[in-house]
């Protein structure tokens, strides 16, 4: 949106904001942009195998790089257990000491959480593990922003309308 | 500040007691349904309609709209103590004048909400447990109905939403933020209103249930939304307003440490629940889930501990050990603390909402197909971009703390720096947590 140009905003102060507010912007568009710039490991092929129990994945946490072919050998231990992975939109499910495979190319970065499909138990909907691929950039962009969040927040000039609008 | 009067839009329909009354009613049969549910039902909580409907479709109607942008909208309809104060009133509509109990009043050392921040406390301990078991979530609502329906017999008014709800007493704490308030219109003629029919009733309505006088009413915090003061007015002097977000977390009178102690309960519950809950942490769970254990005994201890003491003592540190400056600026973190539910409950509520499919077909698990929905996969919702959605929810909460800290810094002329930098912190941990 356009804002017109007033007098006022020839004041030190808000000239001083507008310099913030450049300053900012920049720094949010190099956060935004970074992972663009940033070269991913050479993909490689892994197998790793999980196993299932009422409620929860061994080992808990997988980490593969951005690309790799990855194989999960899942299996239950105990019950029929599922392993959804989210963002992936990926399944796959193993009957009691069974296994199961799933092989995909993990092709999106970032943390995502692999959950139990199959009703398993009182803690089902809770049975979480987690597929690190590649650097989580969501996280250090959350990170960064967090940051600079604090950075616009302690400089905002006291006269501005977002100060005032609910002082009381 | 600008406010929207909104009354002259809904007044009609809010005067006439009967659409609430329909609104509670559908609320009563639901909330008696999950308690029959929960004990004649599979104890598969995923495939019973009291888990579901209670702690999946109600909890994400309550923390992602109703609280939000509605503040305390739900207390207007609530269940719970309708059955008490219907026999409190004698009447389930207009006062007849024919009502029932001892009608004592609230003991003074105990106005405040200290009971609600222990029983909160209380079923946040258990969470593990109530949130799965559909026999013992049946169990919780019962001792609710009961202890609801004894206060009305015993106390005037709704001593039980006011006191004792563990629910009653985030939901005041977060309406601050809401963008709508119950207010009067001028207070110059409640002045002169020697009646005070909103607090002492009369033949349209009852005199406010929350014990509040709404002449005075300058935050959310107790107003239950019930409308009984819109409704009594002769005036037409209350007004349903719309107004900017986070309006009374700036009032500087009445801020109290019960409250102070609430925001730090409800951050560091919803941090606790976030790492037992959607963490890959096998043993927690387990510890969370083994009540009575020596697992389940740390694991309380670990949870007292850090709601009650290492986030308090840490903002103490954070507020340079000043009593004052620890109380006012506590309210600082409400925005923080409900935007982290928010994205707590994002998770957990896309993660699981399919299931309210079949459990509205089969609600006892038993086989039936009412609506043929019974079928109907297990399907996650928004799984890309839910991480997303956190991260941002927490930043806004981080932005909007912030910026609260500060002001509320110029009031009591005390620097708002630590207590930004606690925000941070806590940020960082539950991004960490969620999205990490």
């Amino acid at each position: 949106m356009w804002i017109a140009h007033t007098p006022s905003m020839d004041r030190p102060i808000f000239r001083k904001a507008r310099w913030d507010i450049a300053l900012l912007t920049i720094a949010a568009l190099a956060i935004l942009f970074l992972p663009a710039f940033v070269a991913a490991a050479p993909p490689t092929a892994r197998i790793y195998r999980i196993e299932a129990r009422s409620f929860e994945y061994t080992p808990p946490t997988i980490q593969v790089n951005q690309g790799d072919n990855l194989t999960i050998e899942f299996a239950s231990t105990d019950v029929v257990h599922g392993l959804y992975i989210d963002g992936y939109d990926l399944n796959v499910v193993a009957d009691p000491r069974q296994t199961a495979t799933l092989t995909f190319i993990a092709d999106r970065s970032g943390s995502f959480r692999f959950r139990c499909s199959v009703t398993c138990g009182a803690l089902h909907p809770f049975m979480i593990g987690k597929l690190e691929v590649g650097v989580n950039w969501l996280w250090w962009q959350a990170v960064g922003f967090t940051v600079l969040t604090v950075i616009a927040v302690s400089r905002l000039p006291k006269s501005s309308r977002l100060w005032k609008s609910d002082l009381t | 500040m600008t406010r929207y009067d909104l009354t002259p839009l809904v007044q009609p329909l809010l005067k006439n007691r009967l659409p609430q009354f329909v609104v509670q009613a559908i609320a009563l049969g639901g909330f008696v349904f999950a308690i029959i549910a929960g004990l004649i039902g599979t104890p598969v909580g995923s495939r019973n309609f009291s888990i579901v409907f209670v702690w999946i479709g109600w909890w994400a109607l309550l923390m992602l709209i109703a609280v939000p942008l509605f503040g305390r909208a739900w207390c207007s309809v609530c269940p719970i103590p309708l059955a008490g104060e219907w026999l409190q009133h004698g009447a389930m509509l207009k006062p007849n004048g024919k009502g029932f109990g001892l009608n004592r009043r609230w003991h003074n050392k105990f106005r405040n909400i200290w009971l609600q921040n222990i029983s909160f406390t209380l079923v946040a301990l258990f969470s593990a447990v109530v949130l799965t078991q559909p026999n013992i979530t049946s169990i919780v609502l019962i001792v609710f109905l009961f202890v609801a329906f004894a206060a009305s017999l015993i106390f005037e008014r709704r001593a039980f939403c006011r006191y004792l709800c563990p629910v009653g007493g985030f939901i005041g704490l977060y309406s601050q933020v809401a963008p709508v308030e119950v207010r009067v219109k001028d207070s110059a003629v409640c002045a002169v209103h020697t009646e005070k029919s909103c607090y002492a009733g009369n033949a349209e309505g009852y005199g406010c249930p929350w014990q509040v006088y709404p002449g005075a009413l300058t935050k959310n915090t107790y107003c239950g939304t019930c409308l009984e003061c819109l409704r009594t007015c002769p005036h037409d002097n209350v007004a349903i307003q719309l107004r900017p977000f986070g309006a009374d977390l700036l009032k500087p009178h009445g801020r109290k440490l019960d409250e102070a102690f609430k925001a730090f309960i409800m951050l560091g519950s919803a941090m606790i629940y976030s790492a037992v809950m959607l963490g890959s942490w096998g043993q927690l769970k387990a510890a969370a889930y083994a009540v009575g254990s020596s697992a389940w005994l740390l694991y309380a201890f670990a949870f007292l501990i850090f709601i009650f003491g290492v986030l308090p003592a840490s903002f103490f540190v954070a507020t340079s050990f000043n009593r004052k400056s620890f109380t006012h600026f506590a309210y600082a973190l409400i925005p923080l603390g409900l935007l982290a539910w928010i994205a707590f409950s994002l998770s957990f509520v896309f993660a699981n909402a399919s299931y309210l499919l079949p459990a509205i077909s089969d609600p006892f698990g038993w086989g039936w197909n009412l609506f043929g929905t019974v079928d109907f996969k297990w399907t996650p919702l928004l799984t890309q971009v839910t991480p997303t959605l956190q991260a941002a929810a927490l930043i806004i909460g981080l932005a909007w703390s912030s910026k609260t800290a500060m002001q509320i810094g110029e009031q009591i002329n005390a620097k708002a720096r630590g207590v930004i930098a606690f925000c941070f912190v806590i940020t960082l941990g539950m991004l960490w947590l969620l999205v990490g």
